[in-house]
């Protein structure tokens, strides 16, 4: 018989699952417990309906070995007001942060990093600035990491979409 | 028609040819309970805690294969039905539990008996509802019979403010059910079919591992014709007792932590596996990386999840059990199959060689000895029902099961206080038939739903309760002699009450036996005055359940009993 600790590599991988639920009371938790209920990861969740259906789109990333990502999307797939799991091979991903500076900082440096990163300034007030920018998931780690030499006062990241190419 | 919820909840139940229902009335219930009065469809069960409730639906379910039904109030009420819910969803049995809740306007203001129960039920039930609007109310009710008793069956908990329950709206039960998002996988694949059968044909020591899927998908008869017609010997895990029959000489025994030697070896020898219902679980498989690891494994399971959740099967198939027994003894006249009798005389001679056995005693009632007498008096007139601990293995081990639903035990949970509320559903179910609902018992498990006595005795459910008394919480007496020293740690009951009074204070038959005639005195005029009972046997102290395998260990390293003869 196979078991698992000869079968599968035990290399932990990333996985982006996009789920289609129902619009219902509850379908948030239902997902949420599953993954702590079995001990599964949640890197990132966003959550948004489907216009003009009945549907809403849940998009998690997980790590976890094969045999765990497996059982995973079979879970989901269990859950009654679950209608698809898609285990994405070949997205565009994308992730949204949002980062407050004080404008004692050198502006310009700000705004010109922001851009590298297809961001933009959205906002000035007389002590705070308020920059946002959207890319690939490490893309805007990478960006957040920049600007740590700028001593953000706040940041906000959304979680990751993704749309399969 | 217009009518209030509580009426819908009553028409609904009736319209599902509901005939029991299970439950204890309390504040945001009592809409439902005033329909329930004034109605004459469907009988009501007053249990004495909201636990046994459940359970005794569970029973119900067990015995009859219908979804069991059971009704509670908020708050307490339902916080103790939690732990049916949750033994009903590890043993996948279909219920329906409706508990009332607090008016939609007091909902998350801490109102007196609330709680948030959909929260509580999530991980414990196959789904739940709460219900926002009364025009939801006949369509969740009837998803909820659907989804309880379709696919891999479990518990639907159905949760209903009290408002609701009083607010009249227009009520037309649905025929059928959409539900897009659910459509359980009922049909196995063909193809993967055809190589499973062509691993049985080629195999040479096949064996069927049967699980208590072959019991929720009634297709006990189905496997014991395949086990016949390809001579292929079979085992069976706690939950599939009676499937195969005891008597019939393709059978093996039971596996696992406790199972009998010839079915572990035949485990550890096998080279084809075949899973017909079965999970895998813990107690089944001893050390996982050791269990059956000279076999390829065929894995038939209706749930998905139930595969490859532990071990890599080589021919997954997905599919009712039934559906696809049937199809593989179809499959079976086209193909040239081994014959596997060597490996059948092996399995012959590893029981003989290590038969299950126990050292017996003039002097004082083996437990094991009582488990056996019960079965050499009853047979296939009793259902079993067990609690949870020594007893509930020396049953298993020891009663002579031979058809399916004649064994009611909670495997999955380990629920003590399981044995007297199930063998009521049971007694409930068949009190019809000419069947006798026997709980095989121990002095831990029985006080922990001991009020049910009065439920016994009010209706005259005649639940016979034979109790394995040796004054301890003996299965963790018994780990604590083999892994903590002996070191008896808060498991000696000597203090117990005196269970003769006991029982005959809520109005029953009480005997306390100390030797085989008594014993076999007590039985008779039991069954024979059709009363609720219980039969209080002073069973030798410091019996073990053997054989065992230690946890962590693989089937084969099974610690055997020594000493006595070889019956």
């Amino acid at each position: 018989m196979n078991n698992f600790n000869h079968y599968y590599d035990s290399e932990t991988t990333r996985q982006v699952i996009s789920v289609i639920v129902m619009n219902e009371h509850n379908v948030l938790s239902r997902i949420v417990g599953l993954f702590s209920a079995r001990g599964y990861n949640i890197d990132s969740l966003t959550v948004a309906p489907i216009e003009g259906s009945q549907y809403s789109r849940m998009t998690i990333v997980t790590t976890g070995e094969q045999r765990v990502i497996d059982q995973i999307v079979k879970q989901l797939n269990k859950l009654i007001p679950v209608l698809k799991v898609n285990e994405h091979k070949n997205v565009i991903e994308k992730d949204t942060v949002l980062m407050k500076f004080s404008v004692d900082n050198n502006l310009s440096d700000i705004d010109v990093i922001t851009r590298a990163y297809h961001g933009s300034i959205q906002n000035v007030t007389d002590d705070t600035i308020v920059v946002a920018a959207t890319d690939s998931s490490h893309r805007i780690m990478n960006f957040i990491k920049v600007m740590q030499k700028f001593n953000p006062l706040e940041v906000v990241r959304s979680g990751i979409v993704a749309m399969e190419r | 028609m217009k009518m209030t919820g509580a009426k819908m909840v009553v028409e609904a139940l009736h319209q599902e040819g509901v005939e029991t229902v299970f439950g204890y009335p309390g504040g945001a219930i009592m809409n439902v309970y005033d329909e329930i009065y004034k109605q004459t469809n469907f009988k009501h069960i007053l249990n004495r805690h909201e636990q046994s409730s459940i359970i005794a639906a569970e029973g119900y379910a067990r015995a009859t294969g219908k979804t069991g039904v059971a009704i509670v109030t908020s708050g307490p009420g339902f916080t103790n039905a939690v732990t049916g819910l949750a033994d009903a969803y590890m043993d996948s049995i279909p219920l329906v539990v409706i508990s009332g809740q607090v008016p939609t306007t007091i909902i998350g203001t801490d109102g007196f008996q609330e709680i948030d129960a959909v929260g509580i039920s999530r991980p414990c039930t196959k789904h739940n509802y709460l219900v926002n609007r009364i025009e939801d109310l006949p369509k969740i009710l009837k998803e909820a019979f659907h989804i309880a008793s379709t696919g891999r069956p479990g518990p639907v908990h159905v949760d209903i403010p009290k408002d609701i329950t009083a607010e009249v709206a227009d009520f037309e039960y649905p025929k059928e059910v959409d539900l897009p998002t659910y459509k359980p996988t009922v049909n196995y694949n063909k193809k993967q079919l055809k190589k499973a059968m062509n691993a049985i044909a080629n195999a040479k020591k096949p064996l069927l591992y049967i699980g208590g899927g072959a019991i929720l998908s009634n297709c006990a008869y189905e496997i014991r014709e395949l086990a016949e017609k390809l001579n292929i010997p079979a085992v069976e895990t706690l939950m599939a007792r009676g499937v195969m029959d005891d008597k019939n000489p393709l059978f093996f025994g039971m596996l696992g932590m406790h199972g009998e030697y010839a079915a572990n070896m035949a485990a550890y020898e096998t080279d084809l596996l075949i899973s017909l219902g079965a999970r895998f679980d813990d107690r089944v498989t001893g050390r996982l990386d050791e269990f059956a690891s000279k076999a390829e494994v065929i894995h038939i399971d209706i749930d998905p999840t139930s595969i490859a959740k532990l071990v890599r099967p080589d021919y997954p198939i997905v599919g009712d059990l039934k559906v696809t027994v049937k199809a593989m003894l179809e499959a079976s006249n086209d193909l040239e199959i081994n014959d596997f009798s060597n490996w059948v005389e092996l399995l012959r001679d590893y029981r003989e060689q290590e038969p299950l056995r126990f050292i017996d005693s003039d002097t004082v009632i083996k437990p094991q000895w009582a488990v056996k007498r019960i079965g050499e008096l009853l047979d296939d007139k009793a259902i079993i029902s067990t609690d949870v601990g020594q007893h509930q293995m020396w049953a298993a081990q020891f009663y002579p099961f031979s058809f399916p639903r004649q064994w009611c035990t909670s495997g999955g949970l380990g629920t003590m206080g399981f044995g007297l509320p199930a063998a009521m559903g049971v007694a409930k179910a068949l009190e019809d038939t000419d069947k006798v609902s026997v709980n095989i018992t121990g002095d831990g498990s029985i006080l922990m739903n001991i009020q049910e006595l009065t439920t016994c005795v009010e209706y005259n459910i005649p639940v016979i309760n034979v109790i394995l008394n040796n004054n301890y919480l003996g299965m963790v007496r018994q780990w604590q002699t083999m892994f903590y020293e002996n070191r008896l740690s808060e498991t000696d009951l000597s203090s117990q009450p005196d269970f003769v009074k006991l029982v005959e204070a809520f109005g029953g038959l009480g005997y306390r036996v100390s030797t085989k005639e008594e014993f076999d005195a007590a039985i008779k005029d039991a069954v024979e005055k059709k009363k609720p009972a219980m039969i209080d046997v002073v069973v030798a102290r410091n019996e073990d359940v053997l054989p065992m395998v230690p946890n962590g260990h693989a089937l084969n390293e099974m610690t055997l009993l020594t000493g006595g003869d070889n019956e």
